[in-house]
C-alpha cells in the first residue's frame, strides 16, 4: 500500500468513485446517501472553512457527536489542514470534557447540538484556548448569542467562498500531509489515572488497517455501521481509517435508541462491538425466547445446545457426527438463520468483539447461531488492533494471532509487548508515560497473557488485576465476572478476593430483565434499589452464581455475594467509558461493603453519593443484603 | 396592536355551577401564556371554550378577527389552533407515525376513492404528509418508537406523541392542557424544552395549563391566574408571583395567630 495519508485516501477514493457511497445516515425516516464527491466537497468546504477561521497545521480540532457523517467530514478536513481531530466521548461529564479539550489545546470545538453546546458553553470559562464552537444541529440555538459559536453551515458557506478564491488550495493543503503527521488524539480512558492523550499518525493507522487486510477480506462494496463512540479507536479504525483506506460505506444510525433496528435494515458485512453489546444481544434473545410461544421455546431448547456443540467441536478441530450434522442443518433451518436475519446479521462476514475480553458462553452462543464472531485484541497504542482470530482457526478463550506486520511477545512476568509500524507516537505532553509504555521500541500493553501451544494468544485479565487469595490460589477476576455476566440478569459484576479467604461478588442486576421476569411472577418493586433487595431476586441471582461456580475451581469459587443498590457508572467514575471496571476506584469506594462480605453481619448500611449528569451531587442511604452461596437451601433443608 | 387571540366576557356554565365567568384575555401572537389556578377554577373548561368542545354562554372568542365561538370543534381546528388533553386523546392501538398522520388529516384534500389508489396524487399528497410528519418525529426526537403502537408506550412519550399530534396541524395556537402532568422529573425538563423549542423554531403561540410552578415560571412569558371562574390576576410570571391575590387563592388566607 503506497505511503498515503487519510485525506489523500479520500482524494483518490473521490476521483476513482466519485458517485459510489461512502456515507449514510438515517434520517427523516430515510437513508440518505453521502457519494465519495459529497464526501469529499464537504472535507474540503471545512477545511478551507477551518483555513479561515485561523486554524493551521498542528492545530487540534476537539470533536462532541454521535456518530454523523458530518463528524468524520470533520475529522479528515482537520487532517487535511495538517491539524490533529481530539474525538472525546459524547456522553462525558463536564469535568471530563473540560480536561480533555484543554489538555489537547483544542482551538475549536465541533459538537452536534444544542446539548453539546450547552456543556461547552458552561465550560466557558476553564475553556480559554477555544476560540470557536461549531454547531452541526441548529435546533433550539436560533436565540444564542455567544461570539463563540458558528454553524456547520456557516463555516462550510466560508470555506467554500475560500475555495472560489484560491482555487487549488486545498490540493496543495493534502499535498502537503505526511504519513508520520498525527492524524489523531484518542484520549484513553484508563482504567487508573487521568486520561491520556494517545497520538496516532497516519502511517500507524494505515499500517493497522493493512494488518487486517492481510488476514480478512474487506471490500469496497461492503457495508458497515458505525454506532460506537467515536472517541473510540475501535470506531475510528473502521469508520475512519478502515472506510477512507478500503473505499467501504459506513452507515450512521438514526439515534442511539435505534442502533439495533438500524442494524438489521444495513445487514452489515463487518461489525466490531464491544462485549457489553453482544451480552446484550445474548439477553435479549433469551428474554424474547422466555416470552416466545412453546412451539418456539422447544425448538430454541433442543436445537441451541446441538449447535452450541457443533460450533465447539468444529473449533477444536474434531469431527461432527452424523446425528449432530443434521441437528445442525436443521437447526439452521429453524432456528439459526432466521435469528441471525433477525439480529441483522444475514449477510456478515466477519463479527468482532473487541475492547475488553468476552465470556466463552457468549463467544459459543453467536459461533452457534452461525455468525463469524471473532475475538480481536490491540491497543488505542497501537492503532487499534493488532490480533485478530485467522477464519477456519478460531480457539476459545483466545484473542487469535497477531497480524503478520506485527511482532508480540511475552515479558518474563507475563505482559504483551508488541513491535511494528502501527506502534504510536506517544502521549501528548506525556513524555514520562511515553517512556514508561514504548520501551527499547516495545509497546508495552500492561496486559497479562500467554501463548497456547498453537501460538494462540490468550488473554488472563489486566496484568495488575490478576490476583491471589490469602491461601495463594490465583484467580483472575475479570474472567469469573464474565461468567456472571452472561446471565440476562447480570449487568455488571466486581469479583474481589485479593488477601482474602474466599472470593466475593459484588452483582448489578439487569433492571429491564430482572423487572420483566419480576412483573411475570407479581412481585411489586419501585426502584432499581429496591428490585435489588428482594429476597426472591437474590434467589434468582442464586441460581446465576451457582451456575458460574459449577465451572470453576474449587478454591475460587464464589462464596458470598451482595446486588448493589446502583449501577456502576462512568458519570461516578467506577467503570471506563467503554465499561471497564476501574477496580481500585470501586475498591476504595465500596470498601464497607466489600468488608461486609468477609465479615458475619447479614446486612450492610451503604451511603452513597451520586452525580447527576449535570454534576450536582446527592446522598442515598439504604441497607443491602448479604447472601451466602447456598444459604437459601440450607435454610430449605433445616 | 391587536390581539391573536381575543377573548371577551367569556361566561360558561354546567348547571348551576360557573365554571367561567366573565373572563376577557388577549393572548399576543408569539408568546407563551401559561393559565395557572386551583382544581375547578375552570382552566380545562376555558380552553374548551377556545377549541369550541364547548361553547360558551355569553361573550366572544376571536382568532386573527374570526369568531370561533359557535364553530364546530373540527372548523376552528381549520383555523389553526390544535390542543392536547389532560388524559391523552391518541389511537392507543395505532402506530406512533400514524396518529401522527391523523393530526394531518386537516389539511389532506383528496377523497376517499383517490386516496385509495396506490398511484397518482393519492400517494404524491400521503408523500407530502408523511414529510411534514417526520420533521415533527425529528424534531420531538421520537425515531425510534416511530412504529411503535401508542398503547405499548410508557406515559411520559404519550404525551409527547400527542404533542406531534397537535403540531402535525401546524397550528397558529397551540393548547396544552397539563403537558407535563403524570410525568417523572426527566420527561418533564424534556417537554418543557420542546415547548420552548416548538414556539422558538415555529412562532407558534402558546396556551398552557400547568400544576408545575416552577416550569410555569421558568417558560412563560406571561401568566394568567383563574380562581372559581375568575380571572383574578395577569402578568409576568415575577408580578403574578407576588400578587398577594394569587397567594391567597393558592396558600389560603394566613391564619389568625
Amino acid at each position: 500500500m503506497p505511503a498515503m495519508t487519510l485525506p489523500q485516501f479520500l482524494l483518490k477514493n473521490a476521483r476513482e468513485h466519485p458517485g459510489a457511497p461512502a456515507l449514510r445516515e438515517k434520517e427523516k425516516g430515510i437513508w440518505q446517501e453521502w457519494s465519495w464527491a459529497d464526501y469529499l466537497a464537504h472535507v474540503r468546504a471545512i477545511a478551507l472553512g477551518l483555513v479561515s477561521l485561523g486554524f493551521r497545521r498542528d492545530d487540534k480540532l476537539a470533536l462532541l457527536s454521535d456518530n454523523r457523517p458530518q463528524v468524520y467530514a470533520a475529522m479528515v478536513a482537520a487532517q487535511a489542514v495538517g491539524g490533529v481531530p481530539v474525538p472525546v466521548y459524547q456522553d462525558s461529564i463536564a469535568r471530563e470534557i473540560q480536561y480533555v479539550i484543554d489538555h489537547a489545546d483544542a482551538k475549536v470545538v465541533f459538537t452536534e447540538d444544542q446539548e453539546q453546546v450547552d456543556k461547552i458553553l458552561d465550560l466557558k470559562g476553564s475553556l480559554k484556548k477555544v476560540e470557536r464552537v461549531i454547531y452541526e444541529d441548529p435546533k433550539g440555538l436560533r436565540h444564542y448569542r455567544d461570539p463563540l459559536l458558528m454553524s456547520l453551515e456557516e463555516l462550510e458557506e466560508r470555506g467554500r467562498k475560500l475555495d472560489a478564491e484560491r482555487p487549488g488550495l486545498f490540493e496543495e493543503l493534502v499535498g502537503a500531509t505526511r504519513p508520520e503527521d498525527v492524524a489523531l488524539i484518542c484520549y484513553t480512558s484508563g482504567t487508573t489515572g487521568v486520561p491520556k492523550g494517545a497520538m496516532i499518525s497516519h502511517a500507524n493507522l494505515v499500517s493497522a488497517i493493512e494488518g487486517i487486510l492481510q488476514i480478512e477480506h474487506y471490500d469496497r462494496t461492503d457495508q458497515m455501521l458505525a454506532y460506537l463512540p467515536p472517541a473510540w479507536i475501535g470506531d475510528t479504525f473502521w469508520s475512519l481509517a478502515g472506510s477512507l483506506i478500503v473505499g467501504c460505506t459506513v452507515n450512521c444510525p438514526e439515534r442511539p435508541e435505534t442502533v439495533l433496528e438500524n442494524l438489521r435494515e444495513i445487514g452489515p458485512h463487518f461489525l466490531v462491538a464491544p462485549p457489553r453489546i453482544w451480552e446484550n444481544l445474548v439477553s435479549a434473545v433469551q428474554v424474547k425466547m422466555a416470552d416466545a410461544s412453546w412451539v418456539k421455546r422447544y425448538l430454541y431448547r433442543w436445537l441451541m445446545p446441538a449447535g452450541e456443540e457443533a460450533a465447539r467441536r468444529t473449533m477444536e478441530k474434531r469431527p461432527l457426527s452424523l446425528r449432530l450434522r443434521l441437528l445442525r442443518a436443521l437447526g439452521e433451518f429453524l432456528v439459526f438463520a432466521p435469528l441471525r436475519d433477525h439480529l441483522g446479521f444475514g449477510r456478515t462476514r466477519y463479527a468482532y468483539s473487541g475492547g475488553a475480553p468476552l465470556g466463552p458462553e457468549v463467544f459459543l452462543f453467536f459461533r452457534a447461531i452461525g455468525i463469524n464472531l471473532k475475538q480481536v485484541y490491540g491497543q488505542t497504542e497501537a492503532g487499534g488492533v493488532s490480533c485478530v482470530q485467522h477464519d477456519g482457526d478460531i480457539k476459545l478463550g483466545t484473542v487469535g494471532k497477531p497480524f503478520p506486520n506485527t511482532e508480540v511477545r511475552l515479558t518474563e512476568t507475563g505482559e504483551v509487548i508488541s513491535r511494528s509500524p502501527c506502534v504510536f507516537v506517544g502521549y501528548y505532553k506525556n513524555p514520562e508515560a511515553t517512556a514508561a509504555t514504548i520501551r527499547d521500541g516495545w509497546l508495552h500493553s500492561g496486559d497479562a497473557a500467554l501463548f497456547d501451544q498453537d501460538g494462540h494468544l490468550v488473554v488472563i485479565d489486566r496484568a495488575k488485576d490478576v490476583t491471589a487469595l490469602a491461601n495463594g490460589t490465583k484467580f483472575a477476576p475479570q474472567y469469573i465476572e464474565n461468567k456472571l455476566k452472561f446471565s440476562a440478569y447480570v449487568k455488571e459484576a466486581v469479583v474481589v478476593g485479593q488477601d482474602r479467604p474466599y472470593v466475593g461478588a459484588m452483582i448489578n442486576i439487569d433492571m429491564e430483565n430482572v423487572g420483566k421476569w419480576a412483573e411475570r411472577r407479581q412481585i411489586a418493586y419501585t426502584t432499581y434499589t429496591d428490585l435489588a433487595q428482594k429476597r426472591e431476586v437474590y434467589d434468582l441471582i442464586a441460581q446465576e452464581v451457582e451456575r458460574v461456580n459449577r465451572d470453576l475451581p474449587e478454591g475460587t469459587r464464589i462464596h458470598k455475594y451482595v446486588l448493589l443498590h446502583k449501577e456502576l457508572d462512568p458519570d461516578d467514575e467506577e467503570v471506563t467509558r467503554t465499561r471497564k471496571v476501574r477496580r481500585g476506584f470501586v475498591a476504595k469506594k465500596y470498601a464497607d461493603i466489600i468488608d461486609a462480605l468477609y465479615s458475619k453481619a447479614p446486612v450492610v448500611g451503604v451511603t452513597s453519593l451520586i452525580t447527576y449528569q449535570d454534576g450536582r451531587q446527592a446522598t442515598v442511604r439504604t441497607e443491602l443484603a448479604i447472601r451466602q452461596v447456598g444459604e437459601a437451601r440450607e435454610l430449605a433443608a433445616v | 396592536m391587536s390581539a391573536l387571540v381575543e377573548i371577551r366576557d367569556v361566561s360558561k356554565a354546567f348547571g348551576g355551577v360557573q365554571a367561567v365567568s366573565r373572563v376577557s384575555l388577549d393572548v399576543q401572537e408569539g408568546e407563551i401564556l401559561s393559565i395557572i389556578g386551583p382544581n375547578g377554577a375552570g382552566k380545562t373548561t376555558l380552553l374548551n371554550c377556545i377549541s369550541s368542545v364547548f361553547h360558551p354562554e355569553k361573550g366572544t372568542i376571536r382568532l386573527d378577527g374570526h369568531e370561533l365561538t359557535r364553530l364546530s370543534p373540527p372548523r376552528v381546528a381549520a383555523l389553526g389552533v390544535a390542543r392536547t388533553f389532560q388524559n391523552i386523546a391518541l389511537f392507543r392501538g395505532m402506530t406512533v407515525v400514524d396518529n401522527l398522520m391523523l393530526g394531518r388529516h386537516i389539511h389532506m384534500k383528496n377523497g376517499v376513492l383517490r386516496s385509495m389508489l396506490y398511484w397518482g396524487p393519492g400517494r404524491r399528497e400521503e408523500v407530502a404528509h408523511r414529510r411534514v410528519v417526520e420533521d415533527i418525529i425529528d424534531f420531538l426526537e421520537i425515531e425510534a418508537i416511530r412504529k411503535r403502537p401508542v398503547g405499548s408506550l410508557p406515559y411520559g412519550l404519550q404525551k409527547r406523541v400527542e404533542l406531534g399530534r397537535a403540531l402535525a396541524l401546524h397550528p397558529k395556537v397551540l393548547l396544552l392542557d397539563e403537558p407535563m402532568g403524570g410525568t417523572n422529573h426527566e420527561e418533564k425538563e424534556d417537554m418543557a424544552r420542546f415547548v420552548l423549542d416548538v414556539n422558538d423554531e415555529w412562532g407558534t403561540t402558546i396556551i398552557l395549563i400547568e400544576h408545575d410552578m416552577g416550569v410555569v415560571m421558568d417558560i412563560s412569558r406571561r401568566v394568567v391566574v383563574l380562581d372559581l371562574g375568575e380571572k383574578i390576576a395577569e402578568g409576568t410570571p415575577a408580578e403574578v408571583k407576588a400578587n398577594p391575590q394569587v397567594v391567597k387563592a393558592y396558600l389560603g388566607t394566613k391564619a389568625s395567630a
